[in-house]
């Protein structure tokens, strides 16, 4: 696992898609990327297109995590990325999507092909073989990847202004275990759904 | 003023000694959302009808709504209300509800507007939320402005011939892992939100957390409070079934379920909304839904009005109630008090990251088994630091603690609250 003090962190963005009311996914990667050692920006559930786009442009993250739990992911994912893809500044930038994706566990190989073709720099799916646990397992594999690939004095610059930030973890990250019994990317599943009232 | 008949039929059973049953329900065609009606009508008396709205239609997206509902109505999450069209509506309601059957409207949106004005139309008994419980964990329109929507969407059911009732949802802030005195008080600022928009008939919702002792100790408190601080003696108390990460197992499910039922009697709720085993895996049928009111109507019959587990003594009334008194303190109207409370972090709901919550207050679960805050932000509660950082392994710890507690109970037991 990562989270050494010796690879350089990145400055990541944590977004929900603009149908997508879950939360505790948002919390928990927030957290789990800190623990990491990076610098999070988390723009929060139910958060549109636009807003997501205007937030990469003003903070320029290192990488972009979409997570997606009310299946919604293979509807709303696409048309997300064509339009971050579609802005010249944008076009390169790092884009990763997880979660449960669609509204049943059958066609998740699909679900990948169309996400990757739409233009994710990778897909963590938790219906994929090995559940959740090995998708998270991937996604760190990839964030591990990604902060190597950063040359050492390339650091964030100064603190950039986060969004919300959950207080506390970032100064303990170099203490972290592993994961272990964390269930899933972007798991916990939380029932505050869209269809909680 | 006449009284509505979601308030009268909740009377009615309270005087006749049972407790009101309610599934959360909502499909996209027209068909099948009457047959669930149906369904839970006939699943026998004191049960009420629901209608849950579709995530598009509480976005305000009723053009998807439609082209969904004419596509694949199958795959809408819940009812398209609006894109229906009030005369379709109108004529399920006329056909399925009755005054021993009323039908509430459960949508989720900020801005109701529009809802409740369809509604009214259509003829719906009852419906939920509130301009913060509808606001912060589900949106990100601003608080101010969702309180101005809600004091004119009350205004407008207000001023029906019997306006319907409506319930708060401050009890479920994000489901899970807030601690009851900030439920309590958000249920009874909300609820007085209502009277001060002239509702008169009203309900407070308390969700099922993660200690029977202390939900006991929370409803307690709520009727205490609410009795307090509403006008008139007609409200009454809704506990929902645990709202947060669910059993995987039929049997952790059904215990879950299970516990629920005498808590809401005994903890003196006039009415109970079910979940389903099928909960932590997709949306029930409406036969899962009917047989989860059945499951928990035999429970309920079965119940000692009397028995179940003591009360803890956290000190949660006198807790809520000074969150309440901080807030109304502001001056001014009850909107305005929870928008001044929100900016200064004297209402602020632990982990919420809308931009007009404060997030710096934290909760836990701690060795007593209970729900507690670890961090107080700006509010005036206790707060006992937990010793290591808030890490994501942690967190999912207290996000699956009652799946951990019910679907293995013999390895789960509870604290101790010597």
């Amino acid at each position: 696992m990562n989270g050494t003090a010796s690879a350089p962190s990145l400055r990541v963005a944590v977004s929900g898609l603009s149908s997508d009311a879950h939360l505790w996914n948002l919390v928990f990667l927030q957290l789990l990327l800190e623990e990491r050692g990076h610098d999070v920006s988390n723009l929060g559930n139910v958060t549109p297109d636009a807003t997501i786009i205007g937030a990469c442009r003003d903070r320029r993250p290192d990488l972009l995590v979409i997570s997606s739990v009310n299946g919604h992911g293979r509807l709303d994912g696409p048309r997300l990325i064509r339009a971050l893809r579609a802005s010249s500044d944008l076009a390169a930038m790092p884009v990763v999507i997880g979660g449960k994706l669609g509204v049943d566990d059958r066609d998740h190989a699909e679900v990948a092909t169309l996400l990757t073709a739409a233009g994710y720099d990778a897909v963590f799916d938790d219906a994929a073989e090995g559940g959740p646990d090995a998708a998270l397992a991937r996604f760190d594999d990839f964030l591990g990847a990604l902060a190597a690939l950063r040359r050492p004095g390339e650091g964030p610059a100064a603190h950039r202004e986060t969004a919300r930030p959950v207080p506390g973890p970032a100064a303990h990250a170099a203490t972290r275990p592993d994961p272990g019994q964390v269930t899933a990317f972007p798991a916990p599943r939380l029932a505050v759904a869209a269809g909680a009232a | 003023m006449e009284t509505d008949r979601f308030t009268g039929m909740v009377s009615e059973a309270r005087r006749a000694g049972h407790l009101v049953i309610q599934a959360r329900m909502g499909f996209g065609g027209l068909d099948r959302m009457r047959a669930g009606l149906r369904a839970v009508r006939d699943a026998g008396p004191f049960t009420a009808g629901t209608i849950t709205l579709d995530s598009y239609t509480r976005c305000h997206d009723f053009t998807a709504a439609r082209r969904t509902l004419r596509e694949h109505p199958e795959s809408l999450n819940g009812f398209p209300l609006i894109a229906h069209g009030v005369p379709a509506v109108r004529a399920m309601l006329e056909e399925t509800s009755s005054s021993g059957f009323p039908v509430q409207v459960r949508h989720g949106t900020p801005r109701p507007l529009r809802v409740f004005d369809a509604m009214v139309r259509a003829g719906a008994d009852a419906t939920e939320g509130g301009p913060v419980s509808y606001c912060l964990p589900y949106s990100r329109v601003p608080l101010g402005q969702a309180v101005r929507e809600w004091s004119a969407g009350c205004e407008l059911l207000a001023a029906q011939p019997v306006p319907m009732h409506v319930e708060t949802f401050g009890g479920c802030m994000l489901g899970q892992l807030c601690p009851p005195s900030l439920l309590v008080a958000l249920g009874v600022l909300e609820a007085m939100f209502f009277q001060e928009h002239g509702l008169t008939g009203v309900s407070l919702s308390y969700a099922q957390q993660v200690h029977p002792g202390q939900d006991r100790e929370a409803l307690a408190a709520l009727r205490r409070l609410a009795d307090e601080r509403l006008a008139g003696g007609d409200h009454h108390i809704v506990l929902y079934t645990f709202m947060g990460v669910f059993p995987r197992t039929v049997d952790g499910s059904r215990r879950l379920l299970a516990e629920s039922v005498p808590l809401a009697v005994q903890g003196g709720a006039d009415r109970l909304i079910v979940k389903t085993p099928a909960e932590a895996h997709r949306i029930p049928t409406i036969e899962e839904n009917a047989a989860a009111i059945a499951f928990a109507r035999s429970v309920a019959d079965a119940t000692d009005a009397n028995g179940g587990p003591a009360p803890t003594s956290t000190g949660l009334y006198e807790e809520a109630r000074a969150l309440v008194d901080a807030t109304l303190e502001l001056g001014g109207s009850i909107g305005g008090c929870l928008i001044a409370a929100f900016a200064r972090g004297i209402l602020d709901v632990p982990f919420c990251p809308h931009p007009d919550n404060a997030n710096r207050a934290r909760a836990t679960i701690d060795a007593r088994s209970v729900l507690s805050w670890s961090d107080a932000g700006g509010m005036p509660v206790t707060a006992v630091p937990e010793s290591g950082p808030l890490t994501a392994r942690r967190l999912t710890e207290l996000l699956t603690f009652n799946r951990r507690r019910f679907d293995r109970p013999e390895r789960e037991p509870l604290g101790s609250l010597s």
